[in-house]
């Protein structure tokens, strides 16, 4: 069985390695060239993905906790979910999570990733305090703030590139309650939807949904969700159970649904144009996780997320010359997602900058690259970047125009030989 | 709160049973030899449970040293887990003695050595419990392993006999008959997956039959009919099989 990313696209053949013990690695990067570490898998494109795959999951204990001051050292294979079931009860949360808890800690490093809170709390490497790195040596390093900081910016966001995470100390986060107190603001277009934005700026966690089919007048119209954790006690915390889909799902009703779902929540009566839910972890953070594998829906041929950011000056002009191009495209997800982004990090090729990401599905099909090369070149024009994360398909030219400490990047990558031993499908493209 | 010993605490499944007590708000000691090789899996366990995890040193072969070992712990245990086991080479047995001795000392002599005398104070408390593991491949010797399972033959013979001697003192006895798990001890052997059983599944099992205060687990579940079948097949036939 070949290992496949989120995305089930691209397929190919490979062959997984997988380590409990440090000693079991070694013996793996002995042996083999073009390795990537993998995780569990929630990338959407080919970042994890190569012919040979070393797989992190199994080496998953936890190292050390500390009580009083809730730093966490684990091995890197271990889930964020892991961390939720065992914590939360205790009145800790993640510092910074994805919109998934189903990843390693090793891969949320890897990425860089970020939560409904990066306005305010930045990405996954403010709350690490060291990890432990492999290089194609077999040496291991200890990265942090202040020690090899090099290394430490560019395994932060290096996509797997700079050798394999062993372990890492994060620091969690107190909480008082498993629930959030949400606010959920309608908006009629993109205009009104950045001023909410601003407006709601002081809130801990926002993201918002936002229609791609609306044209004209109602371009941008949205659901922004803002929030922030209740504290009334309660930490009685046990994980939803999930419903999965069983086998590969047709494209068209899953658009089906999703329309449905927004016209009923964007219009439904019960919606002011501001109205107060409280949510608990699960369905503020994770909704998408509450249907294991929903990634089958898109059919065999797999689909991609298109996740770009742009810089906050050009975001208004840009956003709308991209979200026109899709709605009069007809492909992509009804929904997407909009956030305002707080500021960019050191990291060599982390993806946040200070201004307006977007994200959105589009199922594999004809003419999706050519509608997304022509959508790169919008996102060049304005200075913005693409998720490599999310990422299967941009092309070398327009990755360094969005990312201009790439040579920074491989200049460090041939220093220590990574890449001699360290490639994905997504590397070699990039010529990193 | 209350302990449970687990013995030959290296073994998969005994670090599946580990957890699963551990999870049901147990305090755990794990014996095994070189027990510092098991710190990290402890702490792990520590850590996700909030209980109590010890390690301690025992080598199961060094008999003179068991009264010790089990006295010196600072909290008498509730229940104990044996699950110390040694395949060994089949082979090799039939012509090196040494060996022979060594299925025999690890499966058997050892851990009678160190049940008598848990046995003996679970009967003066009137309380705990006491789970072997065994093997099915005990009840009935077969050429390609007959010296390992004519220990566990043993073994389940003395469990049996330990179960009928502490029932009046209301401690409980389990003998676990596994079929096929994999582990350590059967890495590269070809198994069939429908008779094979994850360890997870085997601690399950266990701790559900320990609960429930059984006395003999057939794991998995099927093995209980192959094996009824495999005991009843006429000596004259089975000793022409290959099985
Ligand atoms: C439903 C969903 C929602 C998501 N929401 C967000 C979001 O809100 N924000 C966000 O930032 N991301 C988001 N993501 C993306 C996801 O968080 C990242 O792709 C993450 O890196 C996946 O981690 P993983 O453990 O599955 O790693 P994989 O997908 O297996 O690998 C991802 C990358 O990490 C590297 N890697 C993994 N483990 C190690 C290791 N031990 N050492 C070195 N490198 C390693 C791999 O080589 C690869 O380059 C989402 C994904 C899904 C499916
Ligand atoms: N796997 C199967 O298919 C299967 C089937 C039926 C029954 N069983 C039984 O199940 C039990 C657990 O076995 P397993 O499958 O989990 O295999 P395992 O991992 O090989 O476990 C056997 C354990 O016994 C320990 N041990 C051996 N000699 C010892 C000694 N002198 N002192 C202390 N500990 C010693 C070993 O420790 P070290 O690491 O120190 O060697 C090892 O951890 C065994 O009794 C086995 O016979 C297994």
């Amino acid at each position: 069985m070949n290992l496949t990313s989120w995305g089930n696209y691209p397929l190919i053949e490979n062959k997984a390695h997988p380590f409990t013990q440090v000693k079991d690695l070694e013996d793996i990067l002995a042996h083999h060239e073009d390795l990537i570490p993998y995780g569990n898998g929630r990338s959407y494109g080919d970042s994890a993905l190569s012919k040979h795959i070393i797989q992190v999951k199994p080496h998953n204990l936890f190292l050390d906790f500390n009580e009083t001051t809730g730093q966490l050292h684990v091995q890197a294979g271990i889930l964020l979910s892991e961390v939720l079931e065992v914590f939360v009860p205790r009145g800790w949360f993640l510092k910074i999570t994805p919109g998934t808890k189903l990843i390693t800690v090793g891969g949320a490093i890897a990425s860089d990733v970020h939560g409904k809170n990066h306005h305010n709390a930045g990405c996954f490497s403010e709350c690490v305090a060291f990890f432990n790195l492999m290089l194609p040596s077999g040496d291991i390093v200890t990265c942090s703030h202040t020690e090899n900081t090099e290394l430490f910016k560019a395994t932060c966001g290096g996509m797997g590139l700079t050798g394999v995470i062993l372990d890492a100390s994060i620091s969690l986060k107190r909480i008082n309650s498993r629930y959030i107190k949400q606010t959920t603001i309608k908006t009629k277009n993109l205009k009104e939807t950045f001023a909410a934005f601003e407006r709601y700026q002081s809130e801990p966690y926002s993201v918002a949904w936002i229609d791609c089919l609306a044209k004209g007048k109602g371009l941008g119209k949205c659901l922004l969700m803002v929030g922030d954790f209740q504290a009334d006690g309660d930490l009685n915390y046990h994980p939803k159970s999930n419903l999965n889909i069983p086998f590969n799902f047709p494209g068209f009703v899953l658009s089906k649904l999703t329309v449905k779902l927004f016209n009923w929540l964007y219009y439904g009566k019960v919606f002011k144009k501001i109205s107060q839910q409280q949510v608990d972890i699960d369905t503020f953070f994770y909704p998408l996780d509450a249907i294991g594998h929903w990634n089958r829906i898109y059919g065999k041929k797999g689909f991609t997320q298109y996740q770009i950011i742009l810089p906050k000056e050009t975001s208004y002009e840009g956003l709308e010359a991209i979200l026109s191009t899709i709605s009069k495209s007809a492909k992509g997800s009804f929904l997407a997602v909009l956030k305002l982004y707080g500021k960019a990090n050191n990291n060599y090729l982390s993806f946040p900058i200070e201004g307006y990401s977007l994200a959105l599905d589009f199922k594999i099909e004809k003419g999706l690259f050519e509608l997304l090369d022509q959508l790169d070149q919008r996102v060049i024009k304005y200075g913005g970047r693409i998720y490599l994360a999310k990422d299967a398909r941009v092309s070398q030219a327009v990755f360094e125009q969005g990312y201009p400490q790439a040579e920074t990047f491989r200049a460090l990558r041939r220093q220590y030989q990574m890449h001699e031993k360290f490639n994905s499908l997504q590397s070699t493209r990039l010529g990193l | 709160m209350s302990y449970v010993l687990i013995i030959g605490a290296k073994s998969d499944i005994a670090q599946a049973i580990a957890k699963k007590y551990a999870e049901n708000n147990y305090d755990l000691y794990l014996a095994a030899r070189q027990v510092n090789e098991l710190n990290i899996f402890a702490k792990d366990l520590a850590i996700r449970s909030k209980q109590t995890v010890q390690c301690v040193e025992l080598d199961i072969l060094d008999t003179a040293s068991h009264h010790t070992f089990y006295h010196a712990l600072p909290e008498k245990p509730e229940g104990v887990i044996t699950a110390v086991g040694y395949l060994g080479s089949q082979d090799l047995a039939q012509t090196d003695f040494k060996e022979t001795h060594k299925i025999i000392d690890t499966n058997y002599t050892g851990v009678v050595s160190l049940l008598n005398i848990i046995a003996e104070d679970f009967e003066q408390r009137h309380s705990g419990f006491i789970v072997g593991i065994s093997s099915v491949a005990g009840d009935r010797g077969r050429k390609s392993n007959y010296i390992y399972g004519s220990a566990k033959a043993a073994l389940s013979a003395y469990l049996s006999g330990l179960r009928n001697r502490l029932y009046s003192s209301g401690v409980q006895v389990l003998t676990v008959k596994p079929g096929f798990v994999a582990t350590k001890m059967t890495a590269g052997m070809a198994l069939s997956p429908r008779l094979t059983a994850q360890p997870e599944a085997v601690a399950n099992a266990i701790y559900k039959a320990q609960q429930k205060k059984n006395n003999v687990l057939y794991t998995k579940g099927l093995w209980k009919w192959i094996m009824l079948i495999i005991k009843h097949i006429p000596e004259g036939l089975f000793k022409k099989l290959s099985i």
